[in-house]
């Protein structure tokens, strides 16, 4: 039987060659598009360019087992090139003239708020892999990444009760995730009898390279007699100089421990991790995480990328998850109709990589054990602590005096990402 | 128990106990030195001898030796010399040090410590280290990876083991948590260490408790026993913080006396409480004094701390902004790609250090002639390309070298992939200068400090004395009378822009050790560094050091009052209120030159 013989040569690194020849063989079915939504050049080309290779993967392997509904799948990629208004019309271009079932893609929150509007207009769906700030839930939109809740506010419980935490710095760059994540963590901590003169924000530009004033105030914070530690949502390219800082300046992380949402696997592989080991990180997914299927998903990356030394990451994991999830929806509903496939998508559930089950809740956002990582000379992370459960994403904080009444459900009768539960009203959505 | 070394900070206090201190209070008075902690008070680590009373004491030729033999794996080394048959618990309770939890494993070390046993510390430490690997046998060989090298030594039997096994075992993880208590547990057993620096770090760790006034008549002997003078003033400070709690308010006072001068955090942490706290007025008054003084002396170390970082933050400035004052300044290119001379700089940094992976202090000093060369022939292949064909068009050289800078970014983005390259720094380049326990200065920018104002001079020696150097400036001041008298003006431009992309290159090599290396680096300095020679004066060196040092000074000083972002942002509304009024910038031409 061909199929079968298909699914046992893709185990070698030829995957991409087998499955062109492969998807001549079916050439019968016209293809299910798949969007792929990542920059390729730019300034978050660092971070996206691994995403748009992780769904060509999952396309392939998918294409080896037969393609959807017996039809095979075809990746669509663009490059909206890191730049903000160039996401949407991208979008565009992808569901008008590419007319792709279903999209993958972007990464940071203000590519995702232009993007939004326009798969709202026409109809498409999105998954949005990265862990992001809550405060919306589209109709649209799948958040296969982290919520609030299931990164952010179990990082701070274990700081504080496994450290003994008092006094907390949070740190972060200027934009609208950490500003809403840093809001978030504060309504909670004062929430926990957390005083004001124990909390310290800070914020800085994008790519901020000179951290000495700042170290030097959070050093200085910290010696207040108070175990302190500094909840990190600084991004990207400015986490080297921080940490390499932090080192020159002799703050290790016994005495002030750094917890960052934003530093993974991949980020880790550019820098010198010398004056990192020890410091946290707060994820749903390690690459060390020791289980069968995340063994043998790194096999597979490892043979479709060609390169033994490359890391796996948290957003890839997100990607996994939410493409079986689009997979088993469709297969479900028997059709890639919109409308049918994001009825479909709720309830569904597919194993994870770190030996669970997600799920896919009623507000579009899914099920996740949070993970807390101590960072090791290799790059690696060591799991210092895990919670039991999975942890279902919440798309509005119940720490903010805003959202606290609101909750998205996406189920008749409520029907809605932003509805209040005291007024009884669906205000549409409030972006 | 061991009553002279009761601390009340609780958990200090617990592993005191865990110890097994078993020795009488009485023994203070006649037996001087050496309390039963762990190892050290029943044998030498290095004879297995029973310990010389004197060799912590005013002996200096022992105090010598001691200096000299504090190698640790002399000191593995010598401990198993020296084991008796103590306790069997140790090969039993070690076993179970893989296993578990954290916390499983927490216990199992305050339990071996508590057996006194004279590996526990040696084994300790190797667990805090990362160096303490189980093998995959049943029970689990334990074993000591060497600080250097691939070999090591067996936990129990202190005997060699070969690389191969070593490689073979898997490390004990530790986390923060538990290398805190590590550190604790350690710290109680070196106390008294024939190293100053063990005695040293395990006061430190001792005064971060609050210290009892249970421990005084131990430290009161500790103080004449000293002889390091760093050990002993440590000492003092933790006695003197001791005596912060005794009931006699004289005593009180003549503590606060002593910790006037102090500038340790812990000393201010404790002042603060007294201020708040003590019955005494007149001791709360002493404390207030006391905490007001040393608060003026660290608004002044803050100020220099200050200063030294706003030196910094221009010297990198400097460095962006130098090799542009040549191409911008003196040839009036704009030149939109310098950025990514930069960043080739950094790249030519990277792949040095990883064609010789062992040597970093070599590849850093080799990249910088390397970054140079590299950096400046693509320099010079850009003007002769590009830029000559569009002297006297502005804005066409301002689109060209954007289009440049987009086209080496790629390039560097499709030959080495878009992520970041990790470069590692030197020794010498990491940790920093300690003057006092608020002022210390890193080391890396001390040496970029330095080294900028090397370039600068270098700089300024080759425009000054060099026949480049003036063939350039007669170039700049009037093209057509210097093809005149013979010189290739063509020649001249290329090797012009070449020495400032050169110069940009080696900037790339300094920034690699402070910064990200990868494809967008050189983006973050552009606009700083024509920031950076607007203002200072297009056209002179001495404006950019001016210019750079000034807005280096500005942001750091505004830094710490209104946030880095708001910093940023009023500089930028400095400097565009400036060029209002002084378009030139702070020092412009002079002359006819300036009107040319």
């Amino acid at each position: 039987m061909t199929q079968k013989h298909w699914l046992t040569s893709v185990r070698t690194p030829g995957i991409v060659l087998a499955l062109s020849l492969f998807g001549a063989t079916v050439q019968a079915e016209e293809p299910i598009k798949v969007g792929v939504l990542h920059s390729l050049s730019g300034t978050m080309a660092i971070s996206e360019t691994t995403l748009k290779d992780t769904v060509e993967m999952l396309v392939a392997e998918q294409n080896a087992k037969g393609g959807v509904l017996g039809r095979p799948l075809q990746a669509v990629v663009v490059d909206p090139a890191s730049d903000w208004p160039l996401f949407a019309e991208r979008t565009r271009q992808l569901l008008e003239q590419d007319q792709v079932d279903v999209i993958f893609g972007v990464w940071t929150s203000v590519a995702r708020k232009s993007v939004l509007p326009v798969v709202e207009e026409l109809n498409g769906i999105l998954f949005y892999p990265v862990q992001y700030e809550g405060e919306e839930s589209s109709r649209n939109i799948f958040y296969t990444g982290a919520a609030p809740n299931q990164q952010a506010i179990p990082a701070v419980d274990y700081l504080m009760n496994e450290y003994g935490i008092e006094r907390w710095v949070l740190a972060g760059t200027d934009y609208v995730y950490p500003r809403t994540t840093n809001r978030i963590l504060e309504a909670y901590l004062k929430a926990n009898g957390v005083a004001d003169e124990d909390i310290m924000i800070n914020y800085t530009p994008f790519g901020h390279s000179d951290w000495q004033s700042i170290v030097a105030d959070i050093k200085r914070f910290g010696e207040q007699g108070k175990p302190t530690a500094v909840v990190s949502t600084i991004n990207g390219d400015a986490n080297v100089p921080f940490y390499r800082e932090l080192g020159n300046q002799g703050v290790s992380a016994t005495d002030i421990p750094v917890i960052a949402f934003s530093v993974g696997e991949e980020e880790l592989s550019g820098m010198d991790t010398r004056p990192l080991v020890g410091h946290l990180a707060a994820w749903n997914y390690f690459m060390s995480v020791d289980t069968p299927e995340n063994a043998e998903f790194i096999e597979k990356w490892h043979a479709f990328i060609g390169d033994t030394n490359r890391v796996t990451n948290d957003p890839m994991e997100a990607h996994y998850i939410g493409f079986n999830m689009w997979v088993q929806a469709v297969e479900k509903a028997g059709t890639t109709d919109v409308d049918t496939v994001i009825d479909a998508l709720k309830g569904v559930t597919v194993p994870n990589l770190t030996g669970g089950m997600a799920e896919m809740l009623v507000n579009h956002h899914i099920t996740k054990p949070v993970l807390i990582g101590e960072i090791q000379e290799d790059g690696q992370f060591l799991v210092v602590w895990q919670t039991d459960d999975l942890i279902p994403g919440d798309a509005w904080s119940p720490h903010l005096p805003g959202s606290r009444d609101i909750i998205a459900d996406w189920t008749p009768p409520i029907s809605c990402g932003n509805f209040n539960t005291v007024t009884q009203t669906c205000s549409g959505q409030n972006y | 128990m061991a009553a002279w070394l009761l601390v009340a900070g609780g958990s200090l206090h617990a592993e005191t106990q865990a110890f097994g201190l078993e020795m009488p209070a009485a023994d203070l008075t006649t037996e001087t030195t050496t309390p039963a902690f762990g190892i050290i008070a029943q044998a030498d680590p290095y004879t297995g001898d029973m310990m010389d009373p004197s060799l912590l004491g005013t002996d200096p030729e022992s105090a010598e030796r001691e200096t000299v033999e504090t190698d640790d794996d002399l000191m593995e080394e010598a401990v198993y010399e020296g084991l008796e048959e103590t306790a069997a618990d140790v090969d039993v309770l070690i076993q179970r040090l893989p296993e578990g939890s954290f916390n499983d494993r927490r216990r199992v070390a305050e339990e071996l410590a508590a057996t006194g046993d004279p590996r526990v510390p040696v084994i300790l430490t190797a667990l805090l280290e990362g160096r303490l690997l189980a093998t995959a046998d049943d029970p689990p060989h334990i074993l000591i990876h060497a600080e250097t090298g691939r070999g090591g030594r067996d936990a129990l039997t202190g005997e060699l083991v070969d690389a191969d096994v070593i490689a073979s075992g898997r490390r004990i993880p530790v986390h923060n948590p538990l290398r805190n208590a590590l550190r604790n547990l350690i710290a109680v057993a070196t106390i008294s260490a024939p190293d100053p620096e063990r005695r040293a770090a395990s006061l430190r760790r001792l005064m971060r408790d609050d210290v009892s006034p249970d421990i005084l008549a131990y430290l009161d002997e500790r103080v004449e026993l000293e002889t390091d003078p760093r050990v002993t003033d440590l000492l003092l400070t933790v006695r003197a913080l001791a005596r912060l709690n005794v009931d006699d308010p004289e005593q009180r006072l003549e503590s606060i006396a002593l910790l006037r001068g102090s500038l340790l955090s812990e000393v201010r942490v404790r002042l603060e409480a007294t201020a708040t706290r003590d019955e005494d007025p007149e001791v709360r008054e002493a404390a207030r004094d006391a905490l007001d003084s040393i608060e003026s002396r660290i608004r002044f170390f803050r100020f220099t701390e200050n200063l030294f970082f706003g030196l910094s933050a221009g010297s990198v400035l400097l460095l962006a902004a130098i090799g542009l004052a040549i191409t911008f300044g003196v040839m009036g290119v704009i030149n939109m790609a310098h950025g990514e001379l930069i960043m080739i700089g950094a790249y030519t940094t990277w792949f040095i250090q990883t064609l010789i992976p062992g040597a970093l202090s070599t590849s850093i000093l080799l990249a910088i002639p390397a970054a140079f060369l590299v950096a400046g022939l693509v320099g010079v292949a850009m003007e002769r390309g590009v830029i000559q064909f569009l002297y006297g068009r502005p804005l066409e050289t301002l689109l060209a070298t954007f289009g440049i800078s987009l086209i080496l970014q790629q390039t560097v983005r499709t030959l080495f992939s878009p992520l970041n390259r990790p470069v590692a720094s030197p020794d010498w380049l990491s940790g920093s200068l300690y003057v006092n326990p608020i002022l210390s200065l890193t080391w890396s920018r001390i040496y970029i400090l330095i080294f900028a104002i090397g370039v600068f001079i270098a700089l300024l020696l080759v425009m000054k004395k060099t026949s480049l150097g003036l063939k350039v400036r007669a170039v700049a001041q009037n093209r057509p009378m210097a093809r005149a008298l013979g010189v290739r003006t063509g020649w001249v431009d290329a090797l012009t822009f070449g020495l400032g992309a050169g110069i940009a290159g080696v900037a790339g090599v300094a920034l690699s050790q402070l910064t990200n290396v990868g494809p967008n680096m050189g983006q973050a300095y552009i606009i700083d560094s024509f920031m950076v020679v607007v203002f200072g004066g297009v056209g002179n060196l001495w404006g950019t050091l001016v210019g750079a040092m000034g807005l280096g000074m500005m942001t750091k000083f505004l830094e710490p009052h209104t946030g880095a972002v708001l910093a940023k942002i009023l500089v930028l509304i400095f400097i565009i209120l400036f060029i209002q009024r002084r378009p030139r910038g702070l020092f412009p031409k002079k002359g006819r030159a300036a009107e040319a």
